[in-house]
């Protein structure tokens, strides 16, 4: 035993003192493999008991987090996406292939910290525990594994791994219209997968023989040689597939239903990071492969993306159900991160993968609050009823950390999405200052209808309620949100922490072709 | 190994046809077994005495097929069909070894066996007339196979539907066959290929292509593939449910084999028949399957629209594409087959609601289910997700990306989204709901069926995750 102790703590030391790309390459893939062992040792923990599931669930999430904490500590960022595993998988057409840069390394870090958060925030799930966390961990290796994917197949394999557990997620353990909800939400990113899928078919057929036409790398230098004729049908079916899974309007009907159906847990990882899967593939494969498809198409999914943004933040502003309210926000920030895509600007792209990081750290939060412990205690997300009681003062730590999380969501100085939508919306007045100004309206009304959940909420009830007592909020729930929180505030204080990452690998040549506003 | 099949022991003319008389002689010595030791015994006896040698039977053909040399060249190409059609046909008596309560074990076992001995020998036959033979010797045994549960009406509404639309395209294959004949004045396949090359004198393209037309219409009702499909569904709801998994995964696998290697041979009918074939199948299968509230009838109409996949992959014209695609689609159908099977014989399972709450009921057969139907649905990383991609990466690598092949694979991947819809209908059932009231009790899953589900679905995620596996089988 001794011996093994030494030897493993000899090996830490060579890790950590030698080169640290090393022990990148060493560390990150096991999110992948941890989180899948995970599902399988949660699954059959779940039939002895609920308590074991879960904290099979929450010792797997913490020691994925612990992994890209290791490999973000020691992460040097460069331009192009470094190797991690890279062995032949399909013959040679397709191949298990992770690498990571700054993009990669930020998102990572985003779903390992979703992911515990999300784990605590389910903490209160009794009923079939090993079914749910087993299926929880399925997803988030599915996140890893996009994230990491640098085969444009195996990113498309990892993807479709993450989409089908959520309807299970949502139509066993959801609310409100739960069958409807989790049917609608994975048949929309069903059917946007097929358009992608059927993207890399057309690609393996027009891609030259003698390059392995799936890796990343072959994939983008094979796009970019096709003429425009070509690339604008593939920009168009593998953005618009991807963007139906990032919430662009008119496609993001799924994500309010779905995303109040689904339960606590499973809506903060799909807000937090599910979305952020379809943005990621926009950004990774359908801008770089095919810069041509792109610039026809740019105008477009501007107006597109400002009237996500513009839309439904004047929907969420008349919700009564406050989970809607929530749901209708996540598609006007991630209508930010399209926005940021489309103008493509080095500064414009680096906000918009800040954004999804930040964006994901607030959804999970504002969705924890109001699904676990506010609908969780009350049973009821019927704003107008809400007023009637005197929440903060019943739940002042949920009020608190929702006033918080608010803030953090309306952009306010101090939190992530402060630098994020600075960035983008700089960027994009660089590029057409028309967008930006169209896109700014957002902006008061992502405030007015925050202020106005915040205070139906919470603020409203001096009358009734008044022996109306709930249960404690329990520690879970409240290192769930600290972590959130901490995480949207230490982004908010230093962002040039994740730029620093985030900005390298969008100086890598792949963007080089769409770095300038995609024309040509 | 294959020392046991060198020619002391197994005289050389034998060597190939090692299989098919493994499972004749299997065949025997079943109902042999059941008229001798088993007069008399209980019927939970004899169905495991049957099957048992039945398994032993097809182990000793898989032994076959495994270790015998491969100097025969077609054995060698399609290798891995006939592995997979017997361990299919495995799969089929192991069910039926856990779930059957008709009263002849013995019989139905012999004809599952029979039938497997058809399918090996169409798969490889060379010759028209054997191909016809091989293919009659699987139809009849299937006939029966489907109508044997006398008891129920279903089940002989099944066999009479089965064999009428069975004789019909037995018929038009015989004409096809005849007329083939007649231009080329060979039956060797290799012959008729080279007399067709080489032009049938007289001009008679026109009545090469009546030939031709004649033997696809009979291939397309023996493999159901749309317009001529009426009788899969009536078959798949009536037929006993081991049976049901013989007559949708093996019979499939060595019909889609057939009518690829009859393609290649004659070029005719052009491509446009197999995309209309196809196209149709794809569309009336996945359409009215969305409809359907009867489980085995839903199966049937997936496997229409699979069989539309498969022709496709047919026009593709690569054998390792076509084999992969119907040996995964072939597992997946037998394990959800097999789900149904189990659950029916502790209950119930006619309609999906009688699926309700079977997470409750077994978690094993409620995991294998999800792992079967996903994979029928084409979601990576089972086996049918890549096995859907690389016939369509074919599909375009050999016609372009220009034409009717390009559009037929756009229908395919947008109906394959449609298709997820009916294939989530049933994991919703399973997964989802809770058991009717009344229908609570747990499954206890036969060890024989549970062999049989456990195998088929690691399968699937076996080769979803390293496809190469199969094409391995071959060079063992």
């Amino acid at each position: 035993m001794p011996t093994l102790v030494v030897a493993i703590y000899v090996e830490l030391e060579m890790l950590r003192g030698f080169f640290f790309g090393f022990t990148m390459s060493f560390l990150l893939p096991w999110t992948i493999y941890l989180s899948f062992a995970g599902a399988v040792v949660t699954w059959f923990a779940g039939a002895q008991s609920a308590a074991r599931a879960r904290w099979c669930a929450l010792g797997t999430m913490v020691a994925t987090l612990g992994i890209s904490l290791v490999a973000a500590w020691g992460f040097v960022p460069v331009a192009s996406p470094q190797s991690m595993v890279n062995i032949g998988w399909l013959g040679d057409w397709a191949r298990f292939h992770l690498a990571v840069d700054g993009i990669s390394l930020a998102l990572v870090l985003l779903t390992g910290v979703a992911g515990v958060a999300g784990v605590l925030f389910s903490w209160d799930v009794e009923r079939r525990a090993g079914d749910f966390f087993a299926l929880f961990l399925l997803l988030l290796c599915g996140v890893y594994g996009v994230f990491l994917s640098a085969d444009v197949f195996l990113l498309f394999v990892f993807y479709e791994i993450a989409i089908v557990p959520k309807y299970f997620l949502v139509a066993a353990w959801g609310s409100t219209n739960r069958e409807y909800g989790a049917m609608k939400l994975v048949l929309y990113s069903f059917a946007g997968s097929a358009l992608v899928l059927a993207g890399l078919v057309w690609m393996s057929a027009v891609g030259t023989r003698t390059l392995p036409v799936f890796d990343l790398a072959g994939f983008v230098e094979c796009g970019r040689m096709l003429p425009v004729a070509l690339q604008v049908p593939l920009f168009a079916l593998m953005f618009t597939g991807f963007a139906v899974l990032a919430g662009m309007f008119p496609f993001h009907t799924w994500a309010p239903t779905g995303h109040v159906a689904a339960p606590t847990g499973a809506s903060m990882l799909l807000a937090g990071v599910v979305m952020k899967l379809g943005a990621y593939g926009c950004l990774r494969v359908a801008l770089p492969a095919f810069p041509l498809g792109f610039g026809v198409f740019q105008p477009v999914i501007a107006w597109l993306a400002v009237a996500g943004i513009v839309y439904a933040g004047l929907v969420a502003l008349v919700q009564r159900d406050f989970k809607f309210v929530i749901g209708y926000s996540s598609v006007s920030h991630m209508g930010f991160v399209l926005l940021g895509l489309a103008a493509a600007s080095p500064l414009a792209l680096g906000g918009a993968v800040l954004q999804m990081f930040s964006h994901g750290v607030v959804a999970g939060l504002l969705f924890g609050v109001v699904g676990r412990m506010v609908y969780g205690r009350t049973h009821s997300r019927d704003l107008q009823w809400l007023r009637t009681l005197p929440l903060a003062r019943l739940m002042p730590f949920a009020a608190v950390v929702f006033a918080l999380a608010a803030m953090a969501s309306m952009g306010m100085p101090g939190f992530s999405g402060f630098p994020a939508e600075l960035a983008i919306l700089s960027g994009v007045w660089r590029q057409e200052p028309v967008w930006a100004l169209a896109a700014v309206v957002g902006i008061p009304v992502g405030a007015a209808f925050m202020l106005r959940a915040l205070q139906l909420a919470f603020l409203g009830g001096d009358g009734g309620g008044g022996g109306v007592r709930f249960a404690p909020v329990s520690l879970p729930e409240k290192v769930g949100a600290g972590l959130l929180l901490g995480v949207s505030v230490g982004v908010g204080l230093r962002p040039d922490v994740l730029t620093g990452w985030i900005a390298p690998a969008l100086e890598s040549p792949w963007f080089d072709l769409v770095r300038n506003g995609g024309a040509q | 190994m294959s020392f046991l099949f060198a020619p002391p022991l197994v005289p050389e003319f034998a060597r190939a046809f090692v299989p098919e008389m493994a499972l004749v002689a299997g065949a025997l010595m079943v109902l042999g077994a059941d008229l001798s030791v088993g007069r008399g015994k209980a019927l939970r006896w004899r169905v495991g005495c049957a099957a048992a040698l039945g398994v032993v039977s097809v182990a000793g053909a898989l032994a076959g097929l495994l270790l015998v040399g491969n100097e025969g060249g077609a054995a060698a190409v399609f290798k891995v069909s006939r592995v997979a059609v017997a361990g299919l046909g495995g799969l089929a008596v192991l069910v039926l070894g856990g779930t059957s309560r008709v009263r002849n074990p013995a019989e139905q076992v012999a004809l599952m066996l029979f039938a497997l001995a058809g399918l090996l020998l169409m798969i490889v036959a060379k010759s028209l007339l054997t191909i016809f033979l091989a293919l009659e010797l699987a139809g009849l045994s299937l006939y029966v196979l489907a109508g044997f549960d006398k008891a129920r009406r279903e089940s002989a509404e099944a066999g009479l539907k089965y064999f009428l639309f069975g004789g019909m395209a037995a018929a038009f294959l015989l004409f096809g066959f005849s007329l083939l004949y007649g231009l080329t004045g060979a039956v060797d396949l290799e012959a008729v290929r080279r007399g067709i090359a080489e032009g049938p004198g007289g001009g008679n393209r026109e009545l090469l292509a009546v030939a031709g037309m004649m033997v696809f219409v009979g291939l397309a009702y023996k493999t159901a593939l749309a317009p001529f499909h009426h009788w899969a569904p009536d078959v798949y709801a009536g037929a006993p449910a081991a049976s049901g998994v013989l007559i949708a995964s093996a019979s499939k696998v060595a019909g889609f084999v057939l009518m690829l290697r009859l393609w290649e041979a004659f070029g005719v009918p052009g491509a446009t028949v197999l995309w209309v074939l196809a196209g149709c199948s794809i569309v009336a299968g996945n359409a009215v399957a969305l409809a359907q509230g009867n489980v085995r009838r839903l199966l049937a109409y997936s496997a229409i629209a699979h069989a539309g996949v498969m022709v496709m992959s047919v026009a593709a014209g690569h054998v390792p594409v076509l084999e992969f695609y119907a040996v995964t689609y072939g597992l997946a159908t037998a394990g959800a087959f097999a789900v149904v099977a189990v659950v029916e014989a502790s209950g119930r399972c006619r309609e999906i609601s009688d699926l309700n709450g079977l997470w409750k009921r077994s978690r094993l057969l409620t995991a294998c289910l999800m792992v079967c139907v996903l994979s029928l649905a084409g979601v990576p990383p089972l086996a049918g997700f890549l096995g859907k991609f690389r016939v369509f990466a074919q599909v375009l690598a050999r016609y372009g990306s220009g034409g009717a092949a390009f559009w037929m694979v756009l229908l395919a991947v947008a109906s394959s989204a449609v298709a997820l819809y009916y294939y989530l209908r049933i994991l919703k059932a399973a997964f989802v709901c809770d058991p009717a009231p009344g229908a609570e009790a747990k499954i206890k899953t036969p060890v024989a069926a549970a062999v049989a589900l456990v195998a088929a679905s690691v399968a699937l995620v076996a080769l979803g995750v390293a496809p190469w596996l199969l094409e391995q089988l071959a060079s063992l």
